[in-house]
């Protein structure tokens, strides 16, 4: 056998980066041995259920719990009066408000929680919950953002009413949170005056949902006897909800046990923390038995986690032969009733401010001002990192609706104005370290592989057909040029609630060569468990098939802040390199004494130490682990274990060209979508089977969000779309094939060079599906309309540009 | 509300209990069968999450009520797989072929797939999607769940071949 | 999401059946495919005290082709409807519509005598019903009787059926064989009710339209038959202005709500679209 063959042979048997790996996670979902929240069963466990409220905005007037309480099985039911001994009547939100856990005096959204029933089964608990009595005093609702801050809008917040310094500075309305802002306004102001062309448009970005298949729950066990609380849950980030809850019901953080077991899907939904988690809580310790809560589909679209809801409004300044010399952007954000975004505490509006895209603007503005409205709380990070979504959408919606002013190629006009390859690393003018970037090459190979100059001359073609009368359809071609800015983050400007945003990774290698790896982060779909294994089975050369890897408990993981905002890779998959590596030098120390060298003499080849010019002397991985806990080797510790907590210097910023192709029949605004093409750079590729996967899903969710998904509110505050009768989630048959593609940019300061994929297909696909929609009608002055692009909003589109009706 | 008495047989085995006449399907499989592979998503029979085999068709469990399927067969994904443990093509396929990510609906896609596949041994892609469309999946976009299940086609053709 | 509580039955004849509905009268529910009923009573907007399981009824559930004429039991699922090579063959419109309700599974379950008997402006075969000018037959406590599809429909969710009465069957005359049709249907997606949807039945003669009929769904609080387009097609070519009276007559007697698929005009717009479409359809099926 030849040196090289075996090399490869070794190489294979890891299955390390870059592998195709099948996942070890399936075995058990395929087999129906997945074990949800909603799986868990302790004996004498209760369930809790909520009384909810009918109206968007009402006095409490009285609460009578009798009936409730009347029906064999109820244990107890709870309101604030109950909560307000304990303080818990109140919790803090992730973003420095506080939101009420049930109920106080008011309700402020429809579906707002206002009495928690705990019974014997789920059944009784519902029964219960139809007899708690309410008499409310209905309120004016306020649903419209533009009108939270007038002089006469209701005031919603009677508890912070007094309260003119919020979380993020001051307020200027009862009804404001915050004002926040970044770059030279006067600057950007500047540009535009001076501009020889300028655009504006008001760009609203719909308030939609996660909705993960799985709802949120969670099973609360307080262990009386030896003090001890445990909650299992539909938690994107275990740990930080252990010191949460500890904070807030002091029992003191040892005594706290949280564990995420298989989660059916995050997307955000599942970062936040929520009153059936605190009233489950609250349930068990009082009664000491365990206590069962689980959302229903209804509650989860109405109550838990709403995305978006910005409506932003976008100017360029730009020359007339389409340089770009100036940005300015305000977003009124639609918060909701109680102010729970999930952002790093710095930064109320995220990392909008990422909203100059993937071009070199040289001044630029952003100026958000969030709003109180009686809508459901959340303004979680659906499947994007922190707001960068709404600032992809509308930086890239802008420069389409610039080309049309300019009569120029939108495709050409992102060329002219992209940061170039060699600017990198990149400060953008409002204040973003883009760590590495060749956008040029990217697009190049987008418009080659979808053939972009034959798909406009069929669109030309289309048009003329389309005038003549031999069709009514007419073709649309949408270009998106996306960067994220995804793994928060550095600690020094990343935390929530005080906990910086570092992540972990701790790894045992057994003394016959296999291994178990325990992360601060938690999959819910991503594979952690077959791909952190990948990373390590290169760095440490133990086949990753003999590495177990674990998440999710607190009592055994290590320290971590979760996973979403496509934080793990960044953060956590770099915490693992690095512990790998502390691995292999103590490994390199053992290997050195084996085989009687200075360490310098070695070099390591695959899964082994080896003699540098003599490879036949070498010890394999295998064979240190077991020399480690098993020789004496003087001057180190037996065992072979490392732990490393990695503070990341810098966010990563994966980045991709999109272009989608859709039909349009203008006579009923039915859209379908032809083709689409997705190249992503994420930089270092782990295992290109579970990207593809990724890019497929998200595309599948900006599909929906683009075509379809509105949580809207009626005037008085009744939602809509509140189910999935109206949510639009696609099936197969509205589902296109997705074509995927890659370039390969590795991020300069992450160990591997790996960047975050699973956020980008929506962060790219929403406005690549909008700009096919709006391209479709550019030849007859369509500028833009608001998403999602419905039938009925797209046949509206056609009939004011008079081509239906 | 008295009990009632049901009988039925899951996954070839008999069962008999007794129940509330309001207790769904889904959840007597799930609570007092301990049968936790099938999900509850939507609760408004648009996800599958739920889809069993009753009598050999595909029904949403979260809306039968268990009083219904008094005497019925049913099959859930526990019982997919041989009773040696050998795994079924479609098992087989979905992790070759990255049919599943978060798992959540996958019970219920597979179990769904199983008794298409009994319907169209040989079905197109488009037939796939048309087959499926009863269950949602938030996470593969699809398409290598249609790839996973043409893959067994192929599978069970070949095998069937041989046989 | 958990449904109230109620007593069970299972009777296995249909006088069974109506003496539970009558014995129990205004808290009894029939209970078949149960894909309508057991999301409102899970929805706790359905409570009733009893349910009437009719699987066990064996009459319910034949369809009968002799001739042209046409008699399917309330307890056919649209699963059973579609895999019916005689109605394939005698009124293919039935499969067509089957083929748009719902997924897979629910179509396993859902039943025409549900989806007829229910009352849903959403509900696809009621339409199809009445442009087959087809017959429901009632058994009540006094014996059965029968009432036209077309009279049956009061409002969303009230029919003629009196509470203590069951849905038997459904009776009616298959088009004569050489007719065209079409179900022509939007959604927004698979398992969605119409944002509008239109059945077209239609025989030639020659170069002329002999007969035609044409039923809306989801465009009104109840299916609708569209009597003055269906007449606007009859003894013309098919020709532009011929379609678009019937258009236009159809779009006439809708009435739709405004909810998360549109607008009541765009809804209205589709409806002229959707019969417009299947005019055309039919038309091409025909000869």
């Amino acid at each position: 056998m030849n040196v090289h063959a075996d090399t490869k042979e070794r190489v294979e048997k890891l299955q390390g980066l870059g592998s195709s790996r099948k996942r070890v996670e399936d075995a058990r979902f395929t087999q129906g041995a997945g074990n949800y929240v909603d799986d868990i069963k302790l004996p004498g466990m209760l369930f809790g259920d909520f009384a909810r409220s009918p109206y968007g905005h009402a006095r409490i007037k009285s609460i009578n719990k009798d009936a409730a309480l009347a029906v064999p099985g109820v244990v107890a039911v709870l309101t604030a009066e109950d909560l307000k001994p304990l303080n818990l009547h109140y919790m803090p939100t992730l973003a420095g408000d506080v939101q009420a856990v049930l109920a106080d005096e008011k309700v402020l959204f429809q579906n707002q929680e206002v009495a928690f029933i705990v019974a014997e089964d789920r059944y009784i608990a519902a029964d219960a919950a139809d007899l708690v009595e309410v008499e409310y005093e209905e309120l004016p609702a306020l649903v419209d953002a533009f009108k939270a801050m007038d002089d006469d809008a209701p005031l919603l917040r009677e508890d912070i009413k007094d309260k003119m310094e919020g979380a993020h500075g001051p307020r200027k309305h009862h009804n404001h949170i915050f004002h926040w802002e970044e770059g030279d306004e006067a600057g950007a102001n500047q540009a535009l005056a001076d501009a020889e062309v300028t655009v504006e448009e008001m760009i609203t970005y719909q308030r939609v949902h996660p909705c993960p298949l799985e709802t949120c729950g969670c099973v609360a066990s307080m262990d009386k006897i030896n003090g001890k609380l445990t909650l299992w849950g539909t938690f994107q980030a275990p740990h930080a909800v252990r010191t949460v809850a500890s904070l807030i019901t002091n029992i003191p953080e040892h005594n706290i046990r949280v564990v995420s077991p298989d989660i059916g899907g995050g997307f955000g939904n599942k970062v936040g923390v929520y009153a059936g988690y605190i009233c489950a809580a609250v349930a068990s310790i009082v009664t000491g038995v365990p206590i069962k809560w689980v959302e229903d589909r209804i509650e989860n679209l109405s109550t838990t986690a709403f995305a978006r809801d910005y409506h932003m409004t976008g100017k360029l300044a730009a020359t007339r032969d389409g340089r770009i010399t100036g940005l300015h952007c305000h977003v009124l954000a639609d918060h909701g009733a109680f102010d729970a975004c999930a952002d790093p505490t710095k930064f109320p509006a995220g990392f909008f401010h990422i909203c100059t895209g993937s071009y070199d603007i040289p001044v630029a503005y952003c100026g958000v001002d969030g709003v109180y409205t009686n809508k459901a709380p959340g303004g979680v990070a659906y499947r994007c990192s922190f707001r960068v979504t709404e600032a992809a959408y509308m930086i890239e919606r802008m420069i389409d609706v610039l080309a049309r002013k300019l009569d120029m190629d939108p495709a050409e006009l992102r060329m002219k104005n992209f940061i170039r390859k060699e600017q990198f690393p990149y400060t953008s003018a409002l204040g973003w370290e883009y760590d590495s970037g060749d956008y040029h090459t990217a697009m190049d190979k987008a418009l080659e592989s979808v053939d972009y100059k034959a798909l406009r001359a069929e669109q030309q073609e289309n048009r003329a057909a389309f005038e003549r009368g031999d069709t009514r359809k007419l073709m649309g071609i949408g270009v998106a040029f996306f960067t994220e800015i995804v793994g928060a983050g550095p600690v020094k400007n990343c935390d929530i609630l005080g906990l910086g945003m570092f992540d972990s990774c701790e790894i045992r290698i057994h003394p016959t060569g296999s291994a178990i790896a325990r992360l601060g982060t938690i999959s819910q779909g991503q594979g952690h468990a077959t791909t952190f294994a990948q990373i390590l089975a290169t760095e440490i050369g133990i086949p990753a098939e003999d590495i177990t890897l674990e998440e999710g408990d607190t009592d055994t993981a290590p320290y971590g802040l979760g996973t979403y905002g496509s934080r793990s890779t960044p953060v956590a998959g770099a915490a693992t390199a690095m512990a790998g590596r502390k691995i292999r030098a103590k490994a390199q120390m053992i290997a050195a004494y084996l085989l009687e060298v200075h360490e310098g003499d070695l070099e390591w080849d695959v899964d082994r130490f080896q003699v540098k010019g003599n490879p036949d002397a070498h010890k394999t991985m295998k064979e240190i682990a077991f020399a480690s806990y098993n020789q004496a080797i003087p001057g180190l510790e037996p065992g072979l274990e490392a732990v490393s907590y990695y503070d990341p210097p810098n966010m990563t910023y994966p980045f991709g060209a999109y272009i989608c192709v859709v039909d349009i029949d203008v006579d009923t605004g039915v859209t379908d979508v032809r083709s689409f093409y997705a190249l992503d750079d994420c930089g270092t590729r782990i295992n290109p089977m579970i990207i593809e996967g990724q890019v497929h899903g998200g595309l599948t969710e900006a599909l929906a969000i683009a075509m379809g998904q509105d949580i809207s509110y009626d005037e008085i505050g009744n939602i809509r779309g509140g189910s999935l009768l109206d949510f639009f989630l696609p099936t197969a048959v509205e589902t296109p094939l997705w074509q995927t593609d890659h370039t390969t940019t590795p991020s300069p300061h992450h160990p591997i060079g790996a960047k975050g994929v699973g956020e980008s297909p929506n962060v790219g696909g929403v406005p690549a599906f909008s700009n096919a929609v709006h391209d479709a009608f550019a030849h007859k002055g369509l500028t833009h309309t608001q998403m999602p692009h419905d039938h009925w909003r797209v046949w509206e589109t056609a009939r004011k540009l008079g081509l239906t009706g | 509300m008295s009990k009632i008495d049901v009988k039925m047989t899951v996954n070839g085995k008999a069962v008999e209990t007794k129940t509330e006449p309001r207790t769904l399907l889904i959840h007597l499989l799930r609570e007092d069968l301990n049968l936790t592979g099938p999900h509850i998503g939507c609760d408004t029979s648009h996800c599958g999450a739920c889809t069993v085999d009753l009598n050999g068709k595909s029904v949403k469990s979260c809306t039968v009520f268990a009083a219904q399927a008094e005497g019925a067969e049913i099959t859930t994904i526990e019982g997919i797989a041989k009773p040696d443990g050998t795994l079924h093509a479609l098992q087989e396929a979905f992790r070759q072929h990255h049919g599943l990510q978060c798992g959540f609906c996958t019970p219920g896609m597979i179990t769904r797939a199983y008794r298409l596949l009994q319907e169209n041994p040989n079905p197109t892609e488009e037939e796939i999607r048309y087959g499926i469309s009863g269950n949602l999946c938030r996470c593969t976009g699809y398409q290598n769940i249609v790839k996973s299940i043409q893959a067994a086609a192929e599978e069970l053709s070949v095998k069937e071949a041989a046989e | 999401m958990i449904p109230g509580s109620f007593d069970y039955h299972r009777p296995t004849s249909v006088d069974e059946a109506v003496g539970l509905l009558a014995g129990h009268a205004g808290n009894a529910l029939i209970l078949a495919g149960g894909h309508s009923l057991i999301p409102m009573m899970k929805l706790r907007m359905a409570m009733p005290e009893h349910l009437i399981d009719i699987q066990d009824i064996a009459s319910l559930s034949s369809i009968e082709v002799s001739g042209p004429q046409i008699e399917i039991g309330a307890n056919v699922t649209q699963a059973e409807l579609i895999a019916s090579e005689d109605l394939e063959q005698h009124c293919p419109i039935l499969r067509e519509t089957s083929l748009q309700i719902a997924d897979p599974q629910i179509r396993n379950v859902g039943t025409l005598g549900g989806n007829v008997a229910n009352g849903d402006p959403g509900n696809d075969m009621p339409a199809i019903m009445q442009l087959l000018d087809a017959t429901y037959v009632l058994s009540g406590p006094d014996g059965s009787r029968e009432v036209k599809a077309r009279d049956f429909y009061e409002a969303a969710y009230f029919t003629t059926r009196d509470e203590a009465e069951m849905l038997t069957s459904i009776r009616f005359t298959a088009p004569p064989a050489g007719h065209g049709s079409s179900y022509m249907k939007q959604k927004r997606k698979i398992g969605d009710y119409a944002t509008a949807a239109a059945g077209v039945v239609l025989t030639m003669s020659g170069d002329t339209c002999a007969s035609a009929s044409i039923g809306l769904t989801n465009v009104a609080d109840t299916p609708l038959w569209a009597e003055d387009a269906s007449n606007a097609l009859i003894g013309t070519t098919l020709d532009d202005a011929a379609v678009s009276a019937a258009v236009d007559a159809a779009k006439a007697i809708t009435d739709p709500a405004a909810d998360g698929r549109g607008p009541a005009e765009y809804r209205t717009h589709v409806a002229g679209i959707m019969v417009q479409r299947a005019i055309q359809a039919a038309h091409q099926r025909a000869n």
